[in-house]
């Protein structure tokens, strides 16, 4: 980097640098994604696939023609964008109309990341702030539902993917019941707990392995969880926060089933249902939008898992864990205020006289 | 500089330079509670611009016997008596538009612009240069609440002043009428006007 040579430079600390760059955490994090994509199209159909590649190229193409329009070089080679498209359409509703998730990839990056400095700047995690807007501006496409596993998935998009751009999505509940699936209500195992007559409880095995509608990439939870492990087992991601979080989210849904366990659903269902896992292994993770210090993770993870179950248990809302990570990006700079490590050599005594 | 150039000058300067909303920021509140449609903006900036106008007037006239320890206490009591002209005006010509505006009418006593206008300008100034002034700041005002209002309502229910404009197929952006959708347009109006003036400063520069 030096242009001079041979002369000595004398550089403020770090001096020794580590194997990993920004690029190669951001490269495993997408091959971890890529399994829950898979799945995610092998119970979708075409309409997931379609929807992952119209919000990553979406959010590649934005963050490059910014990057070009600002004057400085693009910041695509990073793969960060790439990782917000496929988030982002991982949290959609897999017949989610191409042009409101494009329009959503487009926010993701230029609200959720751009206009804060880009990469490493981001005060939230971008995704979610345009998963945020969304629900805000189409609260109706945002929750409507497909099943999952259908047959002739692969040979057709769901009516309202292909919507024209600004047009209201086609209703899908007339082709739902064409498809001839069985006891299919058009909703999510949480929903089907939080609006039914009587609360429905999703058999778990069908929420480990995936078969119930959803958010595209949400559904399968012990497939998100290995990849998770991988990204863990590689040290790219702080394991504290999944396990704060998901321990968190446990400990509340616990103490309400035990208080009563009719109208408030198991820890398990909890714990495998919804968006809670992808939120904990990818979404809350995100390196920039959270603390730092250990102590601050756990009570970063604990407060989102706290947050997500009182939203699903008791708010209005069937799914929580999008704005309680929202919430902890938010506190996470006062987090760290807060729980700052002691410099090492300080003494608590200096401190008061310093 | 000619006294016909002067006197554009400080009419102009409210709807560009010194625009109260996307320059200065003032009246933030009216700004972003009640754009949620363009007919709401225009009203409020009639409204805004008659109170400012004759209280600017007033007050210019006044401006020599108006003890200086009480002026503020002097000016809120004039720009009120104007505030509930306007209150009674409009609930005379439209019910519906009374009720949309609710509060915010009689909370145009408290909007920082008239009494910024007031203490800033007309207390120092001749009676026709307050009345322009007072004119160009409410015509800027105006117009940053039609750019709201206007956007607003154009994405939140495809229409404008009530007519459909984006057809019957267009999905509303629910969002957009909501409060959050308020400051993401403010936002994005103060980008737009921003990166402007950056652009019309470089080419003074250069």
């Amino acid at each position: 980097m030096s242009m001079r040579g041979n002369i000595m430079e004398l550089r403020t600390s770090p001096h020794l640098h580590g194997q990993k760059t920004v690029e190669s955490i951001m490269l495993n994090v997408v091959w971890a994604l890529l399994p829950v994509c898979a799945y995610s199209v092998y119970a979708f159909g075409l309409s997931a696939l379609a929807l992952i590649v119209t919000c990553t190229l979406v959010c590649l193409l934005t963050e490059h023609l910014a990057c070009k329009w600002s004057g400085k070089d693009t910041s695509i080679n990073d793969y960060s964008a790439i990782i917000t498209g496929i988030l982002l359409a991982l949290t959609l509703p897999p017949a989610f109309p191409l042009w409101m998730g494009a329009v959503g990839a487009f926010l993701s990056i230029t609200l959720g990341k751009l206009l804060f400095g880009g990469i490493g700047f981001n005060v939230f995690n971008p995704a979610l702030v345009a998963r945020a807007f969304l629900q805000a501006a189409f609260p109706v496409a945002i929750t409507t539902w497909t099943p999952a596993c259908y047959v002739g998935r692969f040979s057709g998009f769901a009516p309202s993917t292909l919507t024209f751009p600004f047009t209201t999505p086609r209703p899908v509940t007339d082709w739902v019941a064409g498809l001839g699936v069985d006891g299919f209500s058009g909703a999510t195992p949480l929903s089907l707990f939080k609006f039914g007559e009587t609360p429905v409880v999703t058999d778990t095995m069908a929420l480990i392995t995936g078969n119930v509608a959803g958010s595209a990439g949400e559904t399968s939870a012990i497939l998100i969880l290995l990849c998770g492990l991988y990204l863990i087992a590689r040290k790219m991601m702080e394991w504290r926060i999944p396990a704060a979080m998901l321990g968190m989210a446990v400990l509340t849904s616990g103490a309400f089933y035990l208080y009563d366990n009719v109208s408030y659903p198991s820890p398990v269902f909890v714990l495998f249902s919804g968006g809670l896992m992808l939120g904990a292994m990818f979404m809350a993770t995100d390196m920039v939008s959270s603390p730092v210090a250990p102590l601050g993770i756990w009570i970063y993870g604990a407060l989102i898992g706290f947050i997500t179950v009182i939203i699903r248990l008791l708010g209005g809302l069937p799914e929580g864990v999008m704005y309680a990570i929202l919430l902890g990006n938010a506190l996470s700079p006062l987090i760290d205020t807060f729980t700052q490590p002691r410099i090492y050599g300080a003494r608590k005594k200096a401190k008061a006289e310093g | 500089m000619s006294v016909q150039h002067e006197n554009m000058e400080i009419f102009l300067k409210g709807l560009w330079k010194d625009n109260p909303v996307f320059v200065m920021l003032l009246g933030m509140c009216p700004v972003l509670a009640v754009t949620n449609s363009l007919m709401n903006g225009i009203a409020m900036g009639l409204a805004s611009t008659f109170v400012l106008f004759s209280s600017s007037t007033l007050i210019s006239i006044l401006k020599n016997i108006i003890p200086k320890q009480v002026r503020i206490a002097t000016y809120i009591v004039i720009i009120a008596t104007f505030v509930t002209v306007v209150d009674y005006l409009i609930q005379a010509i439209s019910l519906d538009l009374y009720k949309a505006l609710g509060a915010f009418i009689q909370l145009i006593v408290v909007n920082c612009i008239i009494l910024g206008r007031a203490e800033a300008f007309a207390s120092k100034n001749s009676v026709s240069k307050s009345m322009l002034d007072a004119l160009g700041m409410g015509v800027g005002f105006t117009i940053a609440l039609c750019c709201l209002g206007g956007t607003r309502e154009l994405l939140g229910s495809g229409s404008l002043l009530g007519f459909s404009i984006l057809g019957e197929s267009y999905e509303p952006w629910a969002i957009m009428i909501l409060p959050p959708g308020g400051f993401f347009v403010l936002g994005a109006w103060l980008l737009l006007f921003a990166a402007l003036k950056e652009r019309k400063a470089k080419g003074e520069v250069a």
